[in-house]
């Protein structure tokens, strides 16, 4: 029986998407209002799918604690209420795109000792949202 | 292949308690789920059918036949029940989500003739849910 499992997680925080490889104008054609100078901020939601073996003794495929013991410390800690721009080392030099802070998400994730990480779902608003399921076989680097 | 999704919501108890652990470790790896008495959850199940449309009808398959299904299967047996006690295909398991979905599927699997059941998804709550595709390819 092949199962997932999904959990929900939120956070907030902002953003500023600027490229140092594009001048001022062409920042601003390309992210428009994102652009702007001091950032924005969302709600953002986190599901994070894992999958595995259901263990028969518990009947779980990851004990739920420990998924939201791990994600709290890699991923609500360091990004909840925080701007990604400045207080997360991987964004000073990477624009913080949502398909940017989805792979960063599922980097931080894929060690989760308690059954494989499938795919994160990240929504920025209710209405975007954005998967990355790691690198595939045939996908390039 | 088109897929067609129904959705249906049922209330339930349940407890988790594998009598084989001691007090002390049931309460550390259930928590609150452990408690004496049980707690409930206003389970939502999205079933998921994938096939071809009908050339003559226009549908994969009769969702009044579908609504039927889910009704004697699934409310009949868990709406409204304490799992643990209620319903005996879930003796001898913890009535998690990922057994339930589980469980789902098996009961859904046979019943359903048009199409072919892809994606069982239920939601114990509004941030957790677990997929069942059977033995369906990843």
């Amino acid at each position: 029986m092949r199962l997932e499992l999904t959990r929900r997680y939120q956070l907030a925080a902002s953003h500023r998407l600027h490229s140092p490889h594009l001048d001022e104008a062409e920042n601003q054609r390309i992210y428009g209002k994102c652009n702007n100078p001091y950032g924005h901020g969302h709600n953002y939601v986190v599901e994070v799918t894992v999958a595995g073996e259901v263990d028969e003794a518990t009947g779980m495929i990851a004990n739920l604690d420990d998924l939201d013991r791990y994600v709290g410390r890699e991923i609500i800690e360091p990004f909840d209420h925080r701007y990604l721009n400045k207080d997360v080392d991987a964004f000073r030099e990477r624009v913080p795109t949502t398909e940017n802070f989805c792979i960063e998400i599922f980097e931080r994730l894929k060690q989760f000792p308690g059954a494989r990480l499938v795919r994160i779902r990240l929504e920025e608003t209710g209405h975007n949202s954005f998967e990355y399921a790691g690198q595939r076989n045939g996908d390039e680097k | 292949m088109v897929y067609i999704t129904r959705k249906i919501e049922f209330s339930a108890a349940h407890r988790y308690h594998n009598p084989a652990f001691s007090a002390e470790e049931n309460r550390r790896i259930f928590g609150k789920c452990n408690n004496p008495n049980g707690h409930g959850h206003n389970y939502v199940l999205e079933v998921t059918v994938g096939g071809e449309a009908d050339p003559v009808t226009g549908m994969v398959l009769d969702l009044k036949e579908l609504k039927e299904i889910l009704e004697r299967e699934i409310m009949n047996r868990m709406d409204h029940r304490f799992l643990n006690y209620e319903v005996p295909e879930l003796a001898g398991q913890i009535p998690t989500c990922e057994n339930i979905a589980a469980l789902i599927w098996k009961l859904l699997a046979p019943k359903i003739n048009k199409g072919r059941l892809t994606r069982v998804r239920l939601w114990e709550s509004s941030d957790l849910y677990v997929d069942c595709y059977g033995d369906g390819a990843a």
